[in-house]
């Protein structure tokens, strides 16, 4: 059981979501979030918060076509700074969010 | 005199209980630029508020925010001083002396009451002191709970009664490796509770637990989830509910409904689970009946009115009754006063500015709030980072206000004042000793840990 970020982060980074993260999970580059799957507690309070409901529980992103995100934000997160204040949302943010129909 | 919050002379913050409320306004405070100095009060031993006493024993991941807490602790910064109770103590005007601030996470202690006749009946209870019990919590470690009868009743759709219901689905095959207390798991071993319904006012599009929470239900291994479907029909308003997008949330829950009422239960008997959890929806108990204890309670179905997202129910006129032995409320928290602090009794919080504590609308000097003593109720772990990090905003901000042109002396003005009352406090480095022998306990049994569940003991561990 883990906790994801998706592809719809890119390019938005809203950052939401790590000011309800109990145990800074959060790590970003300059793109978007990921959350590293052995700090993540499951809690799913995250979930909710995104702007473009990036983030999903394993248990849905197979239904969503995802999978492949369990891996990168694996993969990516440990390297990358922590996350655990609000950020500005990238340049353009708002126009994808309207472009993803939120 | 040096500067409030340099070197010479750091902000002095005391902070009301060791939630995770809590702890995230201590890290806020750390992290920040000037030299700060907290003090953390708790009236337990042990700390860490529902994170130890509230998460469910099955819910061992989400305990995992006590790695962050026990960092947290570890900095110079911080200072634990456990097993005294402010108000008996120490009181708040002691706290005023000694400190600049003062920033009260002391939670939501009491339950919302159905305000309905029979309500104390003995076999009515509180989830709180159910969850409370099977955690181990000293408060609650005598209570006794009849779990004899096949039928159980719980009131509200939320993740506190999600918990109570799993607790009483599960098998004590499937508890026995987690850290519930031992005394839960021996009472739990003679349960005769077959049913179990759990019953929301409001329909299933507006029922409060998170996705992950009702999942669970359908994955036990000796109880089924049961969902009529006739009863998941849906009036227009919530149809427009499911509908948005930013409901997603409802919707997922909906489905799972959806899901565990196309399951078939009616097949042949062998194919069925031991146990089974009912949910049903508008419905509302309006009585509790029976002479000297709980037998029977009233329910009267509901309607839903309103625009879509202020639906409301009301009873419909039609009732019946259900044949039960145990009741369990849960349909919301409430704070309880602290003396010397200013409390909102329709709300059961501490009134508060974001996060400054108001009196009549005015601001209390170096009176803070932050968690479900200050927002009511609402939310998991994580909301309560958020809302601490507001309110340590507040207090920075404050900071010219909270100079009182002498130096505070934090917890050296404490432990002065606590040794000649005879109080026995508790460190961080005790506490750990403690936490230490609970799980070198637990590991015997293949459980994480056994709960020390008497102060006593653990008062008697230390010396």
């Amino acid at each position: 059981m883990t906790t994801i970020v998706t592809d719809n982060c890119k390019s938005c980074r809203f950052t939401d979501c790590v000011t309800v993260c109990p145990v800074a999970c959060f790590h970003f580059d300059d793109e978007m979030l990921y959350i590293d799957p052995d700090v993540c507690i499951d809690c799913s309070a995250c979930i909710p918060e995104c702007p473009v409901q990036a983030i999903f529980e394993d248990d849905d992103i197979v239904a969503e076509g995802k999978e492949e995100w369990i891996a990168i934000n694996a993969e990516r997160a440990p390297d990358l700074p922590v996350c655990d204040e609000q950020m500005d949302p990238l340049p353009g943010a708002e126009e994808r969010k309207t472009e993803l129909g939120f | 005199m040096a500067q409030l919050g340099s070197e010479q002379n750091p902000l002095r913050v005391a902070i009301v209980g060791s939630g995770p409320s809590g702890f995230y306004a201590a890290e806020a405070l750390i992290k920040s630029d000037i030299d700060i100095k907290v003090d953390m009060l708790e009236r337990l031993p042990s700390p860490y508020g529902l994170v130890r006493s509230g998460v469910a024993p099955d819910h061992p991941k989400l305990k995992q925010a006590i790695l962050l807490y026990d960092k947290i602790a570890q900095s110079p910064e911080f200072n634990l001083i456990a097993n005294i109770t402010v108000g008996k103590d120490i009181s708040v005007d002691e706290l005023r002396d000694s400190h600049h601030a003062i920033i009260f996470t002391c939670g939501a202690e009491s339950d919302r009451r159905l305000g309905i006749p029979g309500e104390d009946l003995a076999g009515s209870y509180t989830a709180t002191e159910f969850v409370a019990w099977y955690n181990g919590h000293p408060d609650y470690r005598d209570r006794q709970f009849d779990l004899s009868n096949e039928v159980a009743v719980i009131i509200g759709q939320g993740n506190v009664a999600a918990d109570v219901a799993r607790i009483l689905s599960k098998t004590v095959d499937e508890l026995k490796h987690t850290d519930i207390a031992e005394h839960a798991l021996d009472v739990l071993a003679e349960s005769k509770i077959k049913d179990i319904y759990v019953i929301g006012r409001r329909g299933p599009a507006q029922a409060k637990f998170t996705p992950k929470e009702l999942r669970e239900f359908g994955e036990l291994e000796h109880c089924d989830a049961v969902v009529d479907s006739t009863e998941l029909e849906l009036n227009k308003a919530s149809h427009i509910e499911l509908e948005e997008k930013s409901n997603i949330g409802s919707k997922k829950i909906y489905d799972l409904f959806q899901k565990y009422s196309s399951r078939a239960i009616s097949g042949p008997a062998s194919s069925r689970k031991a146990r089974r959890c009912h949910f049903q929806f508008l419905r509302s108990p309006v009585e509790l009946l029976g002479d000297s204890k709980l037998e029977r309670v009233r329910i009267e179905h509901n309607q839903l009115s309103g625009d879509p997202f202020k639906q409301s129910a009301r009873g419909s006129g039609k009732f019946y009754e259900l044949e039960t032995g145990i009741l369990f409320r849960s349909i919301g928290y409430r704070g309880i006063p602290m003396q010397g602090v200013p409390f909102h009794d329709g709300w059961g919080v501490f009134p508060n500015d974001d996060g400054r504590i108001t009196e009549n609308d005015e601001i209390v000097p170096q009176f803070y709030t932050a968690g479900w003593i200050k927002r009511g109720p609402s939310g998991i772990i994580g909301t309560n980072r958020a809302c601490s990090v507001a309110t340590v905003n507040s207090l920075l901000a404050d900071l010219d206000t909270l100079d009182s042109g002498d130096q505070k002396a934090g917890a050296e003005t404490l432990y002065s004042l606590l040794d000649s009352r005879n109080v026995r406090y508790i460190n961080y480095q005790e506490w750990k000793s403690i936490d230490a022998t609970e799980v070198e306990r637990g590991q015997a049994k293949g459980k994480p840990r056994e709960k020390i569940t008497y102060v006593k003991e653990m008062l008697e561990l230390l010396n």
